[in-house]
């Protein structure tokens, strides 16, 4: 990483512990932010909040390792993750998957080449009644059949 | 998604779905003062509704009787069981009664902070609530002096989850709160003597929260006139699987699998899963049971099977689903629930022994006694009933490739 | 005890802040509970688990430790408790009301055995091919239910890489029973926090920052968290190989020293109670092994008091008398190799404060290769030098770039206790059942100062007994030298002496105030660090820091089990001993002054003892790149 990234990013989290506090209880907080915006937290990004925030910096890992929602390791821009529980299994997950993988030519858990998307499987996302489903980011979709799906994606930048 | 037209959805129920005023259960909880809002409360029997159905009435007491000067009220919105999606209903359509759920549950412990903590799934609902939280302020509901009462300032705060089912336990959603790994701690203390920070905290469910402004308005009395005696008030069911209207329904707690199965147009049903993945799966012989807290108790998910499925397939995916979730952190449930997957990989390769199986459905009950929270208490609930219930299809025709749900 | 400011929570102990009155007898806070057939009464909020133990019931326990806050983890101590629906951990549950333990139904040992048996099923390895047979707390539980098969089977192939790249402490994570009792260590309990709990589920496993090497993080080497392991997971980076070639290898010329705290402890692992010194038996023992001389490293300590006193002395001078700014006081001790590294880590810029002084480990091997080899006549070359040493940090600190003064490296191995304990055991001997014999010339006479440099503020005690008498002439005004402000255990003590009537060459120190500090544990030593960052250290001079609880009696080299009280019995032991010596000051140390006349001619602080017995230090800082 360059300095002036180093830079950048220290005074992005520097705003950040002012907005939501130096307390324990805003670490979550600052970590969404910054995953919201880098789609990862980097080992630069973790010692400088466990820094900012006087705790250690395995505290900090320990916390983003425990969230599925967080990482460690760069992702694309758009990490999209379908749902593998029970209700959207039954009404053809496996179907989206295969197309999705086929179509995107990575599997579940990797990156395209671009950085553009990140497939993933998460559990429950609470739209069983209108499954499969899944989040484009913090958006939801439903209902997905093969070709929804690979439009919905095709579609995202 | 189509967010506008779901929530212009029309809905009607006997209780939560009923008739229901923006402000009027605040208004009235304020005329009847925390005594009466207290004893309306017990007097209606409301037990949490996220599953485990302790008397919402006597944690607000436990709390309330707290002297300490901070004390929270949280609502807890990881609804993350699988099948169970009614917290997303109540959210985006029936925010108000969220909302006065916790002012009036503020009001009456205490508390002058509220957290609702939104998983971080269901992100895309944050805006429509915050929206719905500056409405409320500008209608004197929350913030300072509320309704103009002197003595009651409440605000409420939404935090979100980052993807982890434990968090639903609610001493790990405090744990969450606290910037810390969502493991559950031990317990007592409990949370209304030593919850968030350390403060006296009441952790509700949603739809908790949501059914206190009805019954403030309309009366204990009136509320258990629906549902059973031990089981008072209705529930919001989230159906889901090999149905025609999948859905969320509100019904009275009472009502048999069979009348719901009829309600959600459900045909060749072979089994009904009651409580999502943590709850225990009913074959069509016990579809006469009733839906309540002394019977087939559920925090609301339902999720239907019909003749097709593989049963021992619905089960691998529960479980997976609990070797991911689980913290971690206690024994039972970090090794047991990769052992009983693992015991499922075994009879779908027709490498096992009965006896292994017997093990394993021993060690299922000491996970259930012995684990730390409610997650691995209930993890083996799903090994345990499905292997018994569906052992002759699970046993018999294991290997013959026929059922490929 | 000093309040520390914006204390945190630790994470550990987040789940058992239970409103519990220090003292319960004030408020008649006792409650009748019934364990199984008897009926007793308690202060309010003990535990299950506390009962029981004050009752002789015993209840198994692993993720449990005196030293740490509860965790709850494990729950291997799980006991009925009536009207409750599910089983309860004995450890963490506050009895706060009359209620009905059982804690051997058939529900509870079923459950038990079942936890055991999941723990054994992850737990990689034999326990014969394993270096805490015998002292391992999962065997234990394993010989206690009886377990005689692998009911969910056995692990048959590692699942993490052994981590020893750390000269000090090496991490075997497949033996790791997830108790997490080194988390609370590293983290709670010592506040270095170099290890947690990483990722969720099944994959839940103890790591470092990004699972970086041991060597690459923050880690000093204190080796507290391998004396709370219950298993194997963790253990300390063991050359006792090495040294048995060398000690058959006839060309070699094989010298220990041997440190206080070992022989106070060693015993423990002979299973002798604690609180027993065994220095002439362990003399003994270690010639039979076949080392060529047995040293005292009391020697070099009583040295240490001399260059760090004078080096006092120096700074105190400066800062007086020539009003120079730039002198560092309080001048804090660098005995201990894990408090060093903590500085580098944690407080680099306060690395001035630091005496220059070498351990007494280091100042014994770089004499051992220069003025022992040229008295004796022996190439250094062929001489090896090994450290007994109750520390794991020790062993970093003799591979330190720094440390090869004599031009050679200038201790070649740190051997903890436990390791010369099992080398003594290959060697066929027993220990208690050993004569007694005395250390080897020309380094014989160690004061009792020396001897005390085991127990926190011991190295405070040996300097004042000579500082004091070298500035005023007279004794320390403490019966039987017995500086009591620098005993016991508590965190972080203060106090201070008064010199009046000095001797000429320190008049400039008439009337001065001697202020002190001594604390012991990392977690102790951030609050003096702190202290010192808001100046609230200003007129103190000296500043004793120790990087384990209880000083080195309670190093991470020292047998296991390890707890407060078992560390107050050492303590005694080395206490007691030292009361028995003919001489109790350091410079009085005949053996010291001769060094002095004959080798280190210029005196304390004088060139060669700059060169040999002086350091520098490393500004590391907490970035982990």
């Amino acid at each position: 990483m360059l300095v002036l990234e180093k830079n950048a990013l220290s005074e992005e989290i520097e705003s950040l512990v002012n907005q939501f506090g130096k307390e324990r209880s805003a670490l979550l907080q600052i970590l969404q932010a910054i995953q919201r915006k880098h789609k990862h937290i980097s080992d630069f990004a973790q010692q400088e909040v466990a820094r900012m925030m006087e705790i250690h910096p395995v505290e900090v890992n320990s916390v983003v390792s425990f969230y599925s929602f967080l990482c460690t390791q760069p992702k694309g821009r758009n990490i999209v993750r379908l749902c593998q529980t029970i209700s959207c299994d039954m009404a053809g997950k496996e179907k989206v998957e295969e197309t999705v993988q086929r179509e995107l030519g990575i599997k579940f858990g990797q990156t395209t080449k671009d950085k553009r998307i990140t497939l993933e499987f998460t559990n429950c996302l609470g739209m069983c009644d209108q499954g499969p489903a899944m989040l484009v980011n913090e958006k939801v979709y439903t209902k997905l059949d093969p070709e929804t799906a690979i439009n919905i994606l095709n579609e995202i930048k | 998604m189509e967010l506008e037209k779901i929530k212009k959805k029309m809905r009607s129920g006997p209780v939560l779905f009923s008739e229901y005023k923006l402000g009027e259960g605040v208004k009235k909880a304020l005329q009847l003062g925390r005594e009466n809002i207290l004893f309306e409360l017990k007097d209606s029997g409301l037990k949490g509704r996220g599953g485990a159905g302790f008397p919402t009435a006597t944690k607000w007491m436990l709390s309330g009787a707290s002297l300490s000067d901070k004390k929270f009220i949280v609502c807890n919105a990881d609804e993350g069981e699988p099948g169970t999606f009614k917290d997303r209903v109540l959210l985006l359509e029936y925010p108000e009664l969220v909302f006065e759920g916790m002012i009036i549950g503020g009001y009456t412990i205490g508390a002058k902070e509220g957290i609702l903590y939104l998983r971080g799934e269901y992100e895309y609902i944050l805006k429509s609530l915050e929206d719905f939280l500056e409405m409320l302020r500008k209608d004197k509901l929350l913030g300072n002096n509320i309704l103009g009462n002197e003595n009651f300032s409440f605000n409420i705060t939404i935090r979100l989850g980052s993807g982890a089912y434990v968090c639903g336990e609610e001493t790990a959603l405090i744990e969450s709160l606290e910037g810390y790994r969502g493991e559950p701690r031990n317990r007592p203390p409990y949370p209304v003597n030593t919850g968030y920070l350390g403060h006296p905290t009441v952790v509700n469910n949603v739809e908790t929260l949501a059914s206190v402004p009805h019954i403030i308005l309309k009366g204990g009395e009136w509320f258990k006139k629906h549902g059973t005696d031990k089981s008072t008030g209705s529930k919001l069911f989230s159906v889901s699987g090999d149905c025609d209207k999948p859905g969320v329904y509100e019904l009275p707690w009472g009502t048999s699998i069979a009348e719901l199965l009829k309600v959600v147009e459900a045909k060749n049903t072979k089994a009904v899963q009651v409580g999502g993945a943590s709850g225990i799966c009913l074959p069509k012989s016990q579809f006469n049971r009733v839906l309540g807290y002394e019977d087939a108790a559920t925090g609301g998910s339902i999720i239907v099977f019909n003749e097709s499925r593989n049963m021992l397939k619905v089960l691998k995916n529960f479980m997976e689903f609990f070797v991911e979730e689980s913290c971690g952190q206690c024994t039972p449930c970090r090794i047991g629930n990769i052992k009983l997957l693992e015991a499922i990989e075994k009879i779908e390769n027709n490498d096992f022994t009965f006896s292994y199986i017997n093990n394993l459905k021993e060690l299922g009950r000491t996970m259930q006694l012995a684990s730390k929270c409610g997650l691995g208490q209930s993890s083996p609930n799903s090994f345990i009933s499905i292997l018994e219930n569906f052992k002759d299809e699970i046993f018999g025709l294991n290997g013959k490739g026929k059922n490929n749900g | 005890m000093v309040k520390r400011e914006n204390e945190r929570i630790p994470v550990s102990q987040q789940a058992h802040v239970v409103d519990k009155p220090k003292d319960l007898t004030n408020i008649g806070g006792t409650v009748s509970v019934q364990i199984n057939e008897k009926k007793i009464t308690v202060p309010l909020g003990t535990t299950i688990l506390e009962a029981c133990q004050l009752n002789q019931i015993h209840i198994p326990t692993l993720c449990h430790h005196p030293d740490l806050c509860i965790a709850g983890v494990c729950r291997v101590c799980v006991v009925e408790v009536e009207k409750m629906r599910t089983l309860q951990t004995a450890c963490s549950f506050p009895i706060m009301s009359p209620i009905k333990i059982k804690t051997s139904t058939e529900m509870v040992r079923k459950a038990r055995r079942h936890i055991i048996d999941l723990l054994l099923s992850e737990h990689y390895g034999e326990c014969y091919s394993c270096f805490r047979n015998g002292n391992c707390e999962l065997q234990n539980l394993a010989k206690e239910y009886g377990v005689d098969n692998y009911t969910f089977g056995h692990v048959q192939s590692p699942r993490y890489e052994v981590d020893n790249s750390s000269a000090a402490v090496v991490r075997d994570m497949n033996k790791c029973v997830l108790c997490k009792r080194c988390v609370r260590t590293c983290i709670d309990f010592q506040e270095v926090g170099v290890l947690e709990a990483i990722d969720r589920g099944h994959d839940t496993h103890v790591g470092t920052f990004l699972d970086k090497p041991l060597a690459d993080v923050v880690c000093i080497n204190c080796g507290q968290c391998i004396n709370r392991c219950p298993t194997a997971a963790l253990r300390a980076n063991d050359p006792s190989d090495e040294i048995w070639t060398a000690i058959d290898d006839p060309k070699k010329h094989v010298v220990i020293q041997t440190a206080p705290s070992p022989r106070a402890a060693i015993g423990e692992e002979f299973g002798q109670e604690p609180g027993k010194s065994f220095t002439g038996e362990l003399n003994t023992a270690l010639r039979r092994i076949g080392f060529d001389r047995v040293f005292d490293t009391n020697f070099t300590a009583d040295l240490t008091i001399m260059e760090e006193g004078t080096e006092l002395l120096t700074r105190l001078k400066k800062a007086l008398v020539d009003k120079d700014q730039s002198v560092k006081l309080p001048q804090f001790t660098s005995c201990s190799p894990g408090w060093v590294k903590y500085i580098e880590h944690f407080y680099p810029e306060y690395l001035d404060y630091l005496s220059t002084a070498k351990s007494p480990q280091q100042m014994f091997g770089a004499l051992i290769k220069t003025f022992y080899a040229k008295e004796e006549n022996i190439d250094p070359a062929d001489i090896v030098t090994v450290a007994l040493m109750p520390c794991a940090a020790k062993k970093f600190e003799c591979n330190r770039p720094e440390m090869y003064d004599s031009g050679f490296k200038d201790v070649d191995y740190g051997l903890t206790t436990r390791e010369m304990a099992k080398m003594i055991r290959e060697a066929g001997i027993y220990l208690p059942e050993m004569p007694k014999s005395q250390f080897d010339d020309p380094f014989g006479d160690a004061s009792g100062a020396g001897l005390i440099f085991g127990a926190t503020g011991g190295v405070m005690e040996a300097a004042l007994r000579t500082a004091y008498e070298l500035i005023t002439g007279r004794e320390v005004p403490f019966e039987n030298l017995i500086i009591e402000p620098c005993r016991g255990f508590e965190g972080v003590k203060q106090a201070s002496v008064k010199l009046e009537n000095c001797v000429e060459q320190y008049k400039f120190l008439e009337g001065v105030e001697l202020k002190f500090v001594v604390a012991h544990g990392t977690a102790n030593a951030k609050i003096v660090m702190e202290m010192l960052k808001n100046g609230e250290l200003n007129d103190v001079h000296f500043v004793e820091v120790m990087a384990c609880p209880g000083g080195c009696l309670g190093g991470g080299g020292q047998p296991i089990p390890t707890s407060a009280e078992i560390r107050k019995k050492r303590a005694e032991a080395i206490y007691e001993e030292e009361a028995t010596l003919p001489i109790r000051k350091s410079h009085e140390n005949t053996h010291v002054t001769y060094l002095y006349e004959k080798f280190l001619t210029d005196g304390p602080c004088g060139k060669l003892s700059h060169k040999l017995l002086h350091t520098h230090y490393v500004k590391r800082g907490k970035y982990i790149s």
